[in-house]
């Protein structure tokens, strides 16, 4: 009773102290993310992310107290604008960090567009479009797209792995159009040949028909899938006795794929595949930042360490933070302030250097990996190579580009050169 | 005042016919001022989200209510047939996929989608009249399956997974009619006018005599109705509600995907007319409100009680369970027992016998 009296009139105190110091109201900031559905694993981390960034500069932002709104999503563009206009109309919130999934990008970006007042941080989606069409003037994106996460791969499987030919099977959506044509542009390029893309729709559960469809006569398979669908894959690809030899797409060789139950995802051990970040890279930076993910969770509350989409959303909140104490937390100039810092901002992010192009989208580092094994039975990814410095066109001409067309189902095709 | 009174009963003593502002009831008035005048007190984002979507909604479970309570027939086709309408909207007129859409002007496509759309509603209930019961239910549920995994893998027509976006309301008489309070009293019409509709019909002879199919067919046939033409008109006209519904939908969202035609939302409306209540066109968009009202705000309601907000679905399924565990009609039930509990003679036992 006594120690919670004291407790009670310490917390009381610190709570005064704290309203006297905090002139300024609270900032209010929105968070989109997926938290139904094939893709709630992945939203839950991004959410994560965030809190983790939110616990390392102690809730403030430019000297103001955060409060987080979350507008949860299923991963389709419907929800993920409801949800927006939900936070952002009805809880007043002056900052969106989100959404997770790439066709939700592209409808949040669109949304931006008819709410000026208010800044929108991509959390982690990887569309092309979403920043390469139509760019909205205050959506910024301090994540690479799809197309630049497969940076690396393509000449990595050829010229390393002496991988000829290969064919693709991924979800029918738009950041997996956007992966593959990062892999296609750079594995052509270098020489090789995709013969076959094969889609699946989004939450499939049973992938019967398009294991028994996987060509056996290319050199290995690409797999751009994610969440639910790609240990649903896995599982049922180990039963069908499937033994090809396999390269991963981003989110297929994620902590949440490599982090699930059962021991199907051991099929995974040793494919190569790329994105923004690899678990067990040894930079300072990066190490800080898996110790400080697995400092703000509980081990039974987090994955071993930290997703990529709980990096994005990391990402995305430090950028945030950092232009806010940059301008002192004053949006009153209708945060013009707020986002001419963000589009300058070179952010020091544990996965390297990333700056903003002119149409608000990353240039970063991609790391190429392999999935090996850890201390402990779990799986995680080893870096094997890195490429800094990639942009939206991947080094291509700008206006060579722009002639390849946008990511769909069969662009681009498969050239030597583009 | 009293003389004033004394002569309209004198009136209707007269046997005269009451004016038809008479014969509105109370409570008509007072909901309707007050959605009225809604826009003066209530912010956008409760005008275009909250009510903007309850009336759509409200609209498509409305032609289940309509099915269901006075044909006896469950269709979980309706989400399908709304959404087709939407589609076609998409197709005919203008959206950011112009390879596909024809861009045809408003008064061409929305009537030719509302008609394809009745025509698509007529064969569906064509299919689906042959059954009964959970059959009808059964076949329904596979048209609105089978019509999600066409449009998400169909990309000549439905362009697949991610559909149509930038679908906009035309701008008529110089309105933006996706600004809330357009946008609000565009749905509140239709939500009206589709009201009015199902009301109207329910009342005509077509209405009395689907009830009557649905209370017994045989003696209706026997009657010399054609019971299955009579079902198969029942779902062209729920298609109108729907259809408009759909379209309405489509414009809110200024998109339309193969996720706003999943078996989720079929399921959702089945579930919107159960909490609302079969009995009566209002339950409907009764079921509409709460369905809204949970879905968007769930997750702040979690959070005031320091739960984990990532639980909301929990919230929104333990709360339809409550409604349809105390009250089997919705909440139309919930107020037909309040008032006969107030009607209660404390002296008479319940079966109306002197104790």
């Amino acid at each position: 009773m006594k120690k919670s009296l004291i407790a009670a009139s310490m917390l009381a105190a610190g709570m005064g102290f704290s309203t006297t110091s905090m002139a300024a109201d609270p900032l209010k900031v929105g968070v989109l993310a997926t938290l139904e559905g094939t893709y709630t694993a992945l939203g839950e981390d991004g959410v994560r992310g965030l809190k983790t960034a939110l616990a390392e500069i102690k809730n403030q932002m430019g000297g103001r107290d955060v409060e987080l709104v979350i507008g949860p999503t299923d991963a389709s563009p419907d929800s993920a604008v409801r949800a927006a206009r939900k936070i952002v109309e009805q809880d007043g919130v002056d900052i969106v960090i989100g959404p997770l999934s790439g066709s939700e990008g592209i409808a949040i970006r669109d949304y931006s567009k008819t709410q000026p007042g208010v800044t929108f941080i991509n959390g982690i989606s990887g569309a092309q479009e979403t920043t390469y069409v139509e760019p909205s003037e205050n959506f910024f994106r301090f994540n690479m797209d799809g197309a630049q996460w497969s940076a690396g791969l393509g000449d990595y499987i050829y010229n390393e792995k002496g991988y000829r030919s290969i064919a693709t099977v991924g979800e029918d959506y738009s950041f997996v159009y956007t992966q593959v044509f990062g892999l296609v542009t750079e594995f052509c390029a270098a020489g090789g040949e995709v013969t076959e893309r094969l889609w699946v729709p989004l939450g499939t559960k049973d992938f019967g028909s398009i294991i028994a469809a996987l060509p056996d006569d290319v050199d290995a398979i690409y797999l751009g899938l994610g969440g639910g669908d790609a240990v649903n894959f896995l599982n049922q690809y180990q039963q069908a006795g499937g033994d090809a030899n396999l390269i991963g797409g981003t989110i297929m060789v994620d902590g949440t794929v490599l982090n699930s139950k059962g021991d199907a995802k051991n099929a995974l051990i040793g494919t190569p595949s790329a994105g923004p970040q690899a678990d067990t890279w040894d930079d300072p930076k990066w190490q800080a930042y898996v110790k400080s993910y697995q400092d703000t969770f509980a081990p039974e509350d987090r994955f071993p360490s930290p997703s990529l989409l709980a990096t994005g959303y990391y990402n995305a909140g430090h950028a945030v933070a950092q232009c806010m104490d940059k301008i002192d937390g004053d949006l009153s100039d209708g945060h013009a302030g707020l986002r001419s810092c963000l589009s300058s901002l070179e952010l020091d992010a544990p996965n390297g250097k990333i700056t903003l192009d002119e149409n608000r989208q990353a240039i970063g580092t991609n790391f190429v990996s392999e999935v090996v094994e850890v201390e402990g039975g779990g799986l995680a990814t080893k870096l094997v190579s890195m490429k800094e410095g990639v942009n939206q066109t991947l080094g291509i001409d700008a206006a060579a580009f722009a002639k390849i067309g946008l990511p769909s189902r069969d662009a681009p095709e498969c050239k030597t050169s583009y | 005042m009293a003389i004033v009174e004394t002569e309209s009963k004198i009136v209707r003593l007269d046997g005269t016919r009451q004016n038809w502002l008479e014969k509105i009831p109370a409570q008509y008035w007072v909901v309707g001022i007050l959605l009225l005048i809604m826009p003066l007190f209530a912010s956008d984002f409760m005008l275009f989200q909250i009510f903007g979507w309850t009336f759509i909604l409200g609209m498509i479970a409305l032609s289940l209510m309509f099915l269901a309570g006075y044909g006896g027939m469950v269709s979980l086709a309706q989400m399908t047939i709304a959404g087709l309408a939407g589609y076609l909207v998409a197709i005919l007129g203008d959206s950011a996929i112009t390879e596909i859409s024809q861009g045809w002007p408003w008064y061409a496509a929305i009537p030719v989608a509302l008609i394809v759309t009745a025509l698509f509603a007529s064969a569906i209930g064509w299919l689906a009249v042959r059954t009964d019961g959970i059959y009808t239910i059964m076949i329904t549920l596979a048209i609105a399956a089978a019509f999600f995994y066409f449009a998400r893998q169909n990309y000549e027509v439905f362009n697949g997974f991610s559909g149509f976006n930038s679908i906009h309301p035309p701008s008529l008489f110089g309105v933006d009619w996706r600004g809330p309070k357009a946008f609000y009293y565009l749905t509140l019409f239709w939500a009206v006018a589709s009201y009015l509709f199902i009301l109207y019909i329910s009342r005509a002879p077509f209405g009395l005599a689907l009830q009557g199919v649905r209370d017994n067919s045989r003696r209706m046939s026997a009657l010399g109705y054609n019971v299955v033409a009579h079902r198969v008109a029942a779902y062209t006209l729920a298609a109108i509600p729907a259809g408009i519904g759909g379209i309405l939908l489509t414009w809110q969202s200024a998109q339309i995907s193969p996720g706003t035609v999943g078996i989720g939302p079929a399921i959702d409306v089945l579930v919107v007319a159960v909490i609302g209540g079969l009995g009566h066109p209002i339950g409907a968009f009764i079921g509409a409100l709460i369905y809204v009202l949970l879905k968007t705000f769930s997750t702040d309601a979690l959070i005031a009680l320091s739960l984990s907000g990532e639980r909301f679905r929990l919230l929104i399924g333990l709360s339809f369970l409550v409604i349809v565990f105390f009250s089997p009609d919705g909440i139309l039930g919930l107020w037909k027992k309040f008032k006969v509990w107030q009607q209660r003679n404390p002296f008479e036992q319940s079966d109306g016998r002197d104790l």
